[in-house]
């Protein structure tokens, strides 16, 4: 009953003449409507940028002229991500009312080439989480299974496109946030190379682990988004003057003779058996298309989860200090002085997890614990790094599980902020080092929880990651 | 115990956080079990290992090139409105919670 759309079917309609965007528009929202309240996806919706949108959309098809390549596509963008004039978040308190005056590039470009932005997507506040449970509005529940989590900190960008309600969303991801609750919901979700997709507009939680990255239903959606939103930004110094591959032209290539790596130390302690089973049937399945598994190690990804809560935190600590009540944002009424204000600003308006997270990386740069914390982390880093540069000297990608286990249920793991961190030791890894990671979905458990396998490559190759994950999405079929 | 109250204390001041008594234990708690966690970062031996910032040292980099050239793809020409226009002042104002029209108004900086 309800359509199952892909970017290229969208498009295809509307040039056509078998729909219009603005039908369309109204099809998604009338979804939203229906399905919304039970998931909790959405925080804002933005109307009449649809609308307006929609109505260039027709104007070019009703003339006859070339669409652009998202044309009509609606897409919804997670609220830690700026747009002009449309409420934005991040999912806290302390931004419940900011009205940016600026569009992040992401938004701008997919907007560019004719997207639909339905509106802004529930998230953990200041993407600090992996279950959507952060929120400072309401949790999401994941399509699937509605008693359960749908991942974090991007929970309502993975849940809308599962739930049909958009058709590809933005997400970001800095630990995981990707690729989690993609393979929580079931969906497609990539985190990009770090600087191949512009962080400006991203509202920063640790400035070196920030990625954008798609949600769709599809590896080549997914590929189109990616091809849209990529590139040089000069307004982020951190984007990569690396030219952009047509994701989607090289995705049909056959990948007979690809090296699969597998490494042993993601299919150790802790992972769910039928977790295991099922990536490891999707990795016969890649070696069935042709591929050449080859057993590698990477022998420091035990020590990735510490360095990263020291990482990330510590560049949280520094990225929050802004949030004081001064430009925008909530203010604390009622207060003697400056410092007050600071103080009870913050207090009141950020919520646990974030001020644990504050007062973790503060602690970490303080002085006297700089040296044996946060330096140490960063060699550490540069260790984690090397292990990838050695594999990817015998290997194309490497495959393993995107997390230990499915979706657990909302309220399992709230009260143990470590047992929550633990979940995304198979994606800070990624993060850390830089490089590309995928989570396609691979299998079900008996429950009918979703798997997702992940697959990561080698720095800006995301154009050999897409191949696999859509060769082995199209070999499940 | 790693961390102390008075740690705690000391923490929140920097990082100008209020928190609750309450608030207070729970952070004592949280911090030392996860900084017990990271304790295992002393296991490996970094001694010769160069610490990383950040990935993007790895690629754009110019390294034929001497001291600050070699991050050339990431600047620009130091002039006025290079990249873009500056917002304008009362789009810049518009989210203040207090504002006299020109300034952003705070409680006053000093304490009696």
């Amino acid at each position: 009953m309800t359509t199952a759309f892909t970017i290229e079917s969208v498009r295809s309609a509307i040039a056509d003449r078998t729909l219009t965007a603005s039908a369309l528009a109204e099809e998604f929202y009338t979804r939203i409507k229906q399905n919304d309240p039970e998931i909790g996806a959405f925080l804002t919706l933005s109307k009449e940028r649809a609308a307006a949108k929609a109505a260039e959309i027709d104007k070019l098809a009703e003339a006859g002229n070339a669409l652009p390549p998202l044309a009509g596509v609606p897409i919804a963008i997670k609220d830690v991500m700026v747009t002009r004039d449309v409420r934005t978040t991040a999912g806290s308190k302390i931004l419940e009312n900011f009205v940016p005056p600026y569009d992040s590039t992401a938004v701008a470009r997919m907007e560019a080439a004719g997207a639909m932005v339905l509106g802004k997507l529930n998230c953990d506040e200041f993407a600090m989480g992996s279950s959507t449970e952060n929120s400072a509005y309401h949790p999401v529940h994941n399509p699937r299974d509605k008693s359960r989590v749908p991942g974090g900190s991007s929970g309502g960008s993975a849940a809308a496109v599962a739930a049909g309600m958009a058709v590809a969303t933005l997400g970001s991801d800095t630990g995981g946030s990707i690729r989690q609750p993609a393979s929580f919901c079931g969906v497609v979700g990539l985190k990009p190379t770090y600087g191949r997709v512009s962080r400006y507009g991203l509202i920063a939680f640790a400035s070196s682990l920030d990625h954008v990255g798609p949600f769709a239903n599809t590896v080549k959606d997914a590929a189109l988004v990616l091809r849209t939103i990529a590139g040089r930004d000069p307004m982020d110094s951190t984007s990569a003057p690396v030219p952009v591959p047509n994701y989607v032209s090289e995705l049909e290539t056959p990948v007979e003779g690809l090296r699969v790596g597998v490494a042993k130390e993601y299919f150790g302690e802790g992972l769910d058996p039928e977790v295991r089973t099922a990536v490891e049937a999707a990795i016969q399945k890649l070696a069935e298309l042709g591929c050449e598994i080859v057993p590698v190690s990477l022998p420091h990804t035990e020590y990735a989860i510490p360095t990263y809560y020291i990482v990330a935190t510590a560049e949280a600590s520094s990225n929050l200090a802004r949030y004081d009540g001064v430009r925008y944002g909530f203010r604390a009424r009622n207060v003697r002085t400056l410092s007050d204000m600071y103080r009870l600003t913050r207090d009141g308006g950020f919520g646990m997890e974030v001020k644990r997270r504050i007062m973790l990386g503060t602690y970490v740069l303080s002085a006297g614990y700089y040296d044996a914390y946060y330096l140490k982390a960063q060699r550490v880093r540069t260790l984690l790094t090397r292990d990838f540069d050695e594999a990817f000297k015998k290997v194309d990608v490497i495959a393993a599980p995107t997390c230990p286990t499915p979706a657990f249920r909302l309220g399992e793991k709230v009260n143990d902020p470590l047992a929550m961190y633990l979940a995304d030791i198979y994606t800070v890894t990624a993060n850390l080092a830089g490089i590309p990671g995928i989570s396609v979905p691979c299998g079900e458990n008996r429950e009918k929880l979703p798997i997702g396998l992940q697959l990561f490559g080698r720095h800006f190759d995301e154009a050999t990651v897409l191949r696999v994950a859509h060769a082995y999405e199209h070999a499940r079929r | 115990m790693k961390v102390t109250e008075k740690d705690v204390a000391y923490v929140a001041d920097l990082a100008n956080l209020e928190l609750s008594a309450d608030e207070r234990v729970r952070m004592l708690n949280d911090l030392n079990s996860i900084l017990d966690y990271i304790e295992r970062l002393n296991e490996l031996d970094t001694d010769k290992v160069a610490p990383m910032a950040q990935v993007s040292d790895r690629y754009g980099k110019d390294e034929s090139r001497p001291g600050s050239e070699r991050f050339a793809y990431a600047t620009r020409e130091d002039v006025r409105y290079g990249l873009r226009e500056s917002l304008p002042h009362d789009v810049a104002l518009k989210n203040a919670p207090e504002t006299d029209g020109t300034f952003f108004v705070v409680p006053k900086v000093i304490e009696r």
